[in-house]
């Protein structure tokens, strides 16, 4: 049977999904092998090095850096509070003295009789990293984190702003194709993820954040309100780190796109489940794509593990897919036939295409690269 | 082994999603690449070892070619009873190529010529540090630390110049403790190429944490500028750190026969070969999905730029915000709503594999081609300057100022002007290629016009350091599609005014004559092996190439396209309104022959057949 490789994100009731939890840098692994662990369990802690200072104390004391170490107060590996006398000039009348504080609470590192600069490190931060998703620990890496199993239903989307958040799913809206006006998420929303139909709109992001949602998820959003949300414009798809209050994912492209059915029956039925979300998208360089995980009970069987986000997976005749180009962008169907040959399509450039039956009735030519398919 | 060995070579560029294989045999005629193959480089996980992708490309040589080239998993060398190679090369920008962070004393100064050095030795700038870049020197440290860059190259000063400034920056990169991006247990590589009398003073600041290099400086004195001895200590600190602990390149440098090199120093060096042999200038330029490559040999002087985020899938949504919808919009003669671009844009951003399916998405992604290769083109002319700095005291103080300097590529001494990147090499008409060439380049003058056509650029580049008449053989016969010959005119502009007459002689059929107004092209077919009969006489004050109102008469050699006489103007004119302004860019795409016809619109004056 006829088949291509084309990408295509998960949108599935129940699989095997593992998050490698990795510390920035080294630290302590908090879990051990086996452990059961809730999203919010610190799974791993370390100290981040804290910011370093330059302080230009011959400029300050007006002494020459071969003079340095005669005026300094305190020495490499002291600690000094923040405005305390690091060095200071020896006139022989008092009033005359000039000192240097250290702008920061931290630790002397270097003191350069070359350049007359003090180096001032603030203390180490504490970071800790939480689970993310409830699971179990499958794997211990000594110094670096842990690996995360659990059995979960799972949606990618296809595009997201913020990083990882926790919250129960709320549907307000009765369809995916629905709107929801921002007025109508003017309430309280105590750290829900509002799935909201077709599209996403600035005020209602806006809304949502004084409702106090952790996230938004729908299925299209207007560039320019992207812009709205962020003040500035996204140029490569590298997110996760945007700070606007909570995290937005859209599961379909850009412009006002029904949710697809599956995706939003899926969730529908999820309603009042605790999601880990996370709105990090990044298209180059090993995909991530924004995500919906909502871990489920660890009765049931466990279906085979997924193989990460938007892995490339063969397309047969019969499969669901979406259209994600002009003419057709955004329109669902199913294969109906592939074409071996070369075909010249309109542009006049020769590819390979494939037959897709809409849902509406037409059967349309286009070109493999075009189609996305939707895993049920 | 000596060259006149070499009749068959293979070589490979491992790029950062496709690995892709040549094959170049000795053939009566001279050197030609005879096969082409490629696969997914493997990198990343989960195969993590580049020769996976580099096997998988050769493979599909053996099956195109029917030669055996592997036994057992590897590459036999040399031929043997007319199985394998005489030798195999490669060039590799996969796992991201090689990031570097830049930093010297002054920005417009070393900091710069630190930057070109870099660039020139096939590397990505993530950042230029200085001492007067605006930032804190806290800030300075916290990006150093966050970077992790493959490798930092640090100058300052000219030799007997300040000595604080540099170390000073010495001591914010071991306050920062950066690590490198790949291989975490290892040393940092560092180069120092800075002021001479800093050097004790700078291995005592970084050698305990880095793996440091001193090298010369690269800006001896204000008025010298000395980039090679920092770039060779580049290119052999990246087979050395870089390439020996990314996945598989340790098996890889085995099997080849010269060292690897980075991609866009392999493009650069053959472009270099390219311009000294034929004693032209010429820029070339690759635009990919998220970065664009500027190279230009200008009387022998060789700059390279990156434009990382400048490229028509990943960065596509960075072009349309650095050049504005406006700018995008202009060049579509049907109209398109700002909202509706803005919305494609970002689409082909989350999804950058897809094509264009009609022929208003293909214009659309022309138009913002256009715009990226001029926003890369103006980011080169901005490095390709004079050293700054020069001769007069007081143009110190223009570069704290930020006083401008000139860029010395000059237009009009264009003599080639080489594309590269699918969407020149794979536009469906090749005219379409020349015209994103012409309007993102703007050459003046007599320009002749090319594209790669296959991309083999990065493996003639490697190929030219061990055999170089080899490499040029084959660019010359079978790398470059030449496209043809832009006449453009330059001087006082006034739309519907008359700019120039012609008359040309094409290869078949009888001479054209006519005028031509400001605001008007027109193309005359001449294949590739032919030229036609030039004869140009310009408007008062306006310059064809001849010097201003000077007729230029001379053979023009065509292309795939032709011989284009441009009177659009330098800068492009366009009408304000926007109903006349796609009337005109309708004619010059129907001038031109650039798209399949559009509905509605007119005619435009096209000559000398097909």
């Amino acid at each position: 049977m006829p088949h291509a490789y084309t990408p295509g994100l998960q949108v599935t009731a129940a699989t095997t999904v593992r998050k490698a939890r990795l510390l920035p840098m080294r630290g302590d692994v908090l879990v051990k092998e086996g452990q059961a662990v809730e999203a919010h369990t610190a799974v791993a802690r370390a100290s981040l090095p804290g910011d370093v200072h330059p302080v230009n104390v011959v400029n300050r004391l007006g002494i020459q850096p071969s003079e340095i170490r005669h005026y300094m107060l305190k020495d490499v590996g002291d600690t000094v509070a923040a405005g305390e006398p690091i060095a200071e000039t020896k006139p022989l009348l008092k009033f005359l003295k000039t000192t240097c504080p250290s702008p920061v609470r931290g630790t002397v590192q270097t003191i350069s009789e070359v350049t007359g600069q003090v180096m001032v490190q603030e203390p180490p931060r504490q970071i800790e990293l939480p689970a993310y998703v409830r699971g179990r620990v499958v794997e211990v890496m000594p110094g670096e984190g842990a690996v995360i199993e659990t059995r979960a239903a799972l949606v990618q989307g296809i595009f997201g702003i913020g990083g990882e958040s926790n919250g129960p799913i709320a549907v307000p809206v009765e369809g995916p194709e629905r709107v929801m006006e921002w007025k109508a998420a003017e309430r309280d929303w105590a750290g829900a993820v509002i799935v909201v139909g077709s599209l996403i709109s600035a005020d209602l992001v806006r809304a949502a954040v004084r409702g106090r949602a952790s996230a938004v998820v729908g299925g299209g959003m207007e560039a320019q309100e992207l812009y709205g949300i962020l003040g500035y414009e996204i140029g490569v798809a590298v997110t996760g780190a945007e700070k606007v209050g909570l995290t937005v994912i859209i599961t379909e492209g850009f412009g006002r796109i029904a949710m697809a059915g599956n995706t939003f029956n899926l969730l529908k039925s999820l309603e009042g489940r605790l999601a880990s979300v996370n709105g990090a998208t990044q298209i180059r360089a090993g995909v991530q794509r924004p995500e919906i995980v909502v871990a489920l009970d660890e009765a049931a069987p466990a279906p085979p593990a997924a193989e990460g986000s938007g892995a490339a997976d063969g397309l047969r005749q019969g499969d669901r897919v979406r259209l994600i180009r002009q003419p057709y962008f955004g329109s669902i169907g199913r294969v109906v036939d592939f074409v071996p040959e070369l075909q010249q399509i309109e542009t006049e450039s020769r590819v390979r295409v494939m037959r897709v039956g809409l849902d509406d009735g037409r059967t349309v030519t286009v070109p493999r690269a075009n189609v996305e398919v939707i895993k049920d | 082994m000596r060259t006149g060995q070499l009749n068959v070579i293979l070589a490979t560029d491992c790029g950062s999603t496709t690995t892709k294989a040549i094959l170049i045999e000795k053939r009566p005629e001279g050197y030609r690449q005879t096969c082409r193959g490629e696969a997914p480089t493997t990198v990343e996980a989960p195969f993590e070892d580049v020769t996976r992708g580099v096997l998988n490309a050769i493979e599909e040589v053996e099956e195109l070619s029917g030669r055996p080239i592997l036994e057992g998993g590897r590459i036999v060398t040399p031929v043997q009873d007319g199985r394998g190679v005489d030798i195999y090369i490669s060039t590799s920008s996969a796992g991201g190529g090689l990031q570097m962070l830049v930093a010297g004393a002054v920005k417009s100064m070393t900091a710069e010529s630190a930057q070109r050095a870099a660039l020139g030795a096939g590397a990505i700038v993530m950042d230029v540090i200085a001492t007067n870049d605006g930032r804190l020197p806290h800030e300075k440290i916290a990006r150093i630390r966050e970077l992790s860059p493959d490798m930092i190259l640090l100058s300052g000063g000219t030799d007997g110049g300040t000595v604080s400034h540099v170390v000073e920056l010495a001591e914010y990169i071991a306050a920062a403790r950066p690590r490198p991006r790949l291989g975490h247990t290892f040393r940092l590589p560092v180069i120092f190429a800075g002021n001479r009398d800093a050097r004790d003073h700078v291995r005592n600041t970084l050698s305990e944490q880095t793996a440091l290099t001193i090298t010369e400086n690269i800006r001896p004195t204000l008025e010298t500028e000395n980039l090679a001895p920092a770039r060779t200590a580049i290119q052999d600190l990246f087979l050395e750190h870089v390439m020996a602990h990314a996945p598989g390149y340790d098996k890889l440098m085995q099997w080849t026969g010269a060292p690897v090199m980075p991609t866009p120093a392999a493009v650069g060096k053959i472009m270099q070969t390219i311009a000294e042999r034929r004693g032209i200038n010429l820029i070339g330029v690759d635009i990919g999905g998220a970065t664009t490559d500027v190279f230009s040999v200008f009387d022998g002087r060789f700059i390279r730029t990156v434009s990382a985020n400048l490229g028509v899938s990943y960065s596509i949504s960075n072009v349309l915000a650095e050049a504005a919808p406006e700018n995008v919009l202009r060049w579509l003669p049907l109209p398109l709503d700002e909202g509706d671009l803005k919305n494609r844009v970002k689409n082909k951003m989350v999804r950058p594999t897809t094509i264009p399916q009609t022929i208003p998405d293909l214009m659309m992604e022309h138009a913002l081609s256009r715009c990226a290769l001029s926003l890369a083109f103006q980011q080169h002319r901005e490095l390709a300057t004079e050293l700054r700095g020069v001769q007069r005291q007081r143009e110190v103080g223009e570069v704290f100022a930020g006083v401008e300097a000139e860029s010395y590529i000059d237009m009009a001494r264009l003599d080639l002007l080489v594309g590269s990147g699918g969407v020149l090499s794979h536009a469906p008409r090749r005219a379409q290629a020349m015209l994103m060439l012409m309007d993102g380049f703007e050459p003046v003058g007599v320009t002749e016009l090319a594209v790669d056509s296959i991309f083999m650029m990065p493996h003639l580049g490697v190929l030219s350091g061990v055999h170089e008449e080899a490499a040029v053989q084959v660019f010359e016969r079978d790398c470059l599609v030449p496209l043809g010959t832009c006449i453009a005119a330059t001087g006082p502009a006034r739309p519907g005014k008359e700019c120039l007459s012609y008359r040309v002689k094409p290869p078949r059929g009888d001479a054209l004559e006519g005028d031509l107004t400001w605001g008007e092209v027109m193309l005359v077919a001449a294949g590739t092996e032919e030229s036609c009969e030039v004869d140009v006489r310009p408007a008062r004050g306006v310059d064809v190439g001849a010097g201003p109102s000077r007729a230029l008469v001379r053979q023009c050699r065509g292309g795939q396209v032709g011989v284009v006489l441009d009177a659009r103007g330098r800068p492009i004119l366009f009408p304000a309104g926007a109903e006349e302004r796609r009337r005109m860019i309708a004619r010059w795409l129907s001038a031109m022959d650039i798209y399949p016809p559009l509905p509605g619109a007119d005619a435009g004056p096209r000559h000398g057949g097909t």
